[in-house]
C-alpha cells in the first residue's frame, strides 16, 4: 500500500452498498441496539464511533451476519442478509489468525473455504501479501510477526476474497501509535484505490475523523444514531495536511462535546 | 541450542544413573542391584532373545489398547467438547474411570472377560482413555471464540471449522493428553501382566523377583520406562511436524 495523494471524493448521489433498517438487538433484558437505521454509501468509508458499550461492534457483527438482530434487517446490495456471505469480509480486532498456519495459509484461508485450489489461492494470497507490504514473510508464522504485521495479515486475508464490503472491527486498536498512523494513511489509499465499501468501528475520535467519508456517532444504552457527520473539505488536501486542517480540528472537538457526558 | 539440550539430557542421565550405581553399591537394600549389574542383565536378556519374546507378548495389549484409546478417546473428546449434551452423558463415566482404583477392579474385569487379551486391552484403555478424553474435551471447549467467528465470517462450513480451526487449536492440549494417556497405558500394560496372567515383561519381573534375580527384574522395569520415553519423544516429534506454528519455543528439544 503506497501512500498517495487523496483526491476529492464524490459524496453526492452515492447509492448505498449496505443499509440497516430498524435494527434492534436485545441480550436478555439488556437492549444493546434500538431501532437503528443507517445507510452506508458505496465506495466510501463509514465509521461507527461511540463510547464503549454503545453496541458498535454488535452492529458490525450483525452486518457481517455473525449475529442475528432481534428485529430489523440488513441489506447488502439490495439483498437481505441471513448470514455471512461472499460479499463481505471481516478484519478482526484481535487479528484472529491461525497460529499454526503460515502467513500465506492464513491469507488464503478465505479462498480455501470457498473451495479454490491450492496453487491458485496461494498465487492470489501472495499478491495481497505483497500489497500490504509483507513480501518475504509468506512462510513466517504469526508469532514471529509484530502486532502491526499481524494485522496486515488480517487485512490481506480480507482483501484476498475480493468482497465488496470490508468490515473492520477496531482493526488498529491493538497496534502501537506509530504503526496505527501508518495504517490510517494506508487505509485512505486503500479506500481510494479499491472500489470497496468500508465499515469501520473505532473508539478513537481522531482516527474516525481522519479516515472517514462519513461518521455515524452512536450513543449508548440503548444505542441509536446520534448524528451523522460528513467531513467535506480536508480530504482533498493530502494526508499530510489533514491533522492541522481547521475543519478536522472542529469536528474532533464537536464529537468530543457530544460524547463527553457519556464517558465515565 | 540443540547441542546444549542434548548435553543437558546426557548430563541428567549421567547424574541419575550415577546415583543409581552409588545407591546399589552402598547397598540401599539387598534387593536393589547396581546400575551396571542391571544393564548387564538387560544386554544378556536382549542377547538371548528373552526380551524380544517378552515384548512380542507385552506390546500386543499395549499397542491395541493405546491405539483404541487414542482414536476413540480423541473422537469422544471432540464430541463431548462440542456438545453439552454429550458432555452431560459421557464426562461422568470418564471422571469415574480416571478416579477408580484400577488394581482393585481387575478381578471384576477378569470375571467378565477372562484372562486373555481382552482384559489386558481393557486395563490399558481404562488407564489411558480418560485423560485423553477429558483433555481433548477441555481443549475443544476452550477454542478461542474469535477464531471460530473468523471461520464463520470467511464462510467455513461447520465441518471445516472443526477440522481446520477447532482441532488444530486444541492440538497442544490434545497431545498433552495423549502423552499422559500413553504413559498411563504403559503402566496399565505392565499392571495387567502383573495382576492378570504373568506374560511378557510382567513375567520377567514376577519370575526374576521370585528367584531373587534382582538385576533382571530392574532391567525389565528399566526397559519399559526406556520404551515409554522413546515413544513419548516420537509423539512430540509428530506434533512438531504436524502443527509447526503452535510450537512457540517450548518443544525445542
Amino acid at each position: 500500500m503506497a501512500m498517495s495523494q487523496i483526491d476529492p471524493v464524490v459524496i453526492d448521489n452515492a447509492e448505498s452498498a449496505v443499509s440497516t433498517r430498524n435494527i434492534s438487538k436485545n441480550y436478555g433484558d439488556v437492549e444493546a441496539l434500538r431501532d437503528l437505521s443507517l445507510e452506508f454509501p458505496r465506495g466510501q468509508l463509514t465509521s461507527l464511533l461511540g463510547p464503549s458499550g454503545c453496541g458498535k461492534t454488535t452492529l458490525l457483527k450483525i452486518i457481517a451476519g455473525l449475529l442475528e438482530p432481534t428485529s430489523g434487517e440488513v441489506e447488502v446490495n439490495g439483498k437481505t442478509v441471513t448470514g455471512p456471505g461472499p460479499d463481505r469480509a471481516f478484519v478482526f480486532q484481535d487479528f484472529a489468525l491461525l497460529p499454526w498456519a503460515s502467513v500465506i495459509r492464513n491469507v488464503a484461508f478465505g479462498l480455501e473455504m470457498r473451495g479454490m485450489g491450492k496453487s491458485e489461492r496461494e498465487d492470489i494470497a501472495a499478491k495481497y501479501i505483497k500489497e500490504v507490504g509483507l513480501g518475504g514473510f509468506e512462510h513466517s508464522y504469526p508469532h514471529e510477526l509484530s502486532g502491526g504485521m499481524r494485522q496486515r495479515v488480517g487485512l490481506a486475508r480480507a482483501l484476498s476474497v475480493d468482497a465488496e464490503v470490508l468490515l473492520m472491527d477496531e482493526p488498529f486498536s491493538a497496534v502501537d501509535e506509530q504503526t496505527r498512523r501508518k495504517f490510517q494513511e494506508d487505509l485512505l489509499a486503500l479506500v481510494q484505490n479499491e472500489n470497496k465499501t468500508f465499515i469501520f468501528v473505532t473508539h478513537s475520535i481522531e482516527e474516525a475523523v481522519y479516515v472517514s467519508d462519513q461518521i455515524a456517532l452512536l450513543l449508548p444504552r440503548p444505542s441509536r444514531v446520534h448524528e451523522i457527520i460528513r467531513p467535506s473539505n480536508f480530504r482533498s488536501k493530502g494526508v499530510d495536511n489533514i491533522r492541522r486542517d481547521p475543519e478536522y480540528l472542529d469536528i474532533v472537538d464537536e464529537i468530543w462535546a457530544s460524547l463527553r457526558t457519556y464517558v465515565e | 541450542m540443540a547441542n546444549r539440550a542434548l548435553y543437558l539430557k546426557f548430563l541428567s542421565a549421567v547424574l541419575l544413573f550415577g546415583a543409581w550405581e552409588v545407591a546399589g553399591r552402598i547397598p540401599v537394600s539387598f534387593a536393589f542391584p547396581t546400575f551396571l549389574e542391571s544393564m548387564g542383565a538387560l544386554f544378556r536378556m536382549i542377547g538371548d532373545g528373552t526380551m524380544a519374546t517378552a515384548y512380542a507378548e507385552t506390546l500386543r495389549p499395549l499397542v491395541v489398547g493405546v491405539a483404541i484409546s487414542a482414536f476413540l478417546g480423541i473422537a469422544i473428546g471432540l464430541w463431548v467438547g462440542l456438545s453439552s449434551f454429550f458432555e452431560w452423558l459421557f464426562s461422568p463415566i470418564f471422571i469415574v474411570m480416571q478416579a477408580a482404583p484400577l488394581a482393585a477392579l481387575i478381578p471384576l474385569l477378569v470375571l467378565a472377560y477372562g484372562i486373555g487379551l481382552t482384559s489386558k486391552v481393557l486395563v490399558v484403555c481404562i488407564m489411558a482413555m480418560p485423560v485423553i478424553v477429558l483433555n481433548t474435551a477441555g481443549a475443544v471447549r476452550n477454542t478461542p471464540e474469535s477464531m471460530k467467528e473468523m471461520g464463520k465470517a470467511f464462510l467455513a462450513t461447520d465441518l471445516a471449522i472443526i477440522l481446520k480451526i477447532v482441532i488444530p487449536a486444541a492440538s497442544p492440549v490434545i497431545f498433552a493428553g495423549l502423552r499422559l494417556g500413553i504413559s498411563a497405558g504403559f503402566i496399565g500394560a505392565i499392571l495387567a501382566e502383573l495382576k492378570i496372567t504373568p506374560t511378557g515383561v510382567g513375567d520377567i519381573i514376577t519370575y526374576s523377583r521370585s528367584i531373587a534375580d534382582y538385576p533382571s527384574m530392574y532391567a525389565a522395569i528399566f526397559s519399559i520406562i526406556l520404551l515409554a520415553v522413546l515413544f513419548l519423544n516420537l509423539l512430540e516429534k509428530i506434533e512438531t511436524v504436524l502443527f509447526k506454528g503452535n510450537q512457540r519455543g517450548y518443544v525445542s528439544d
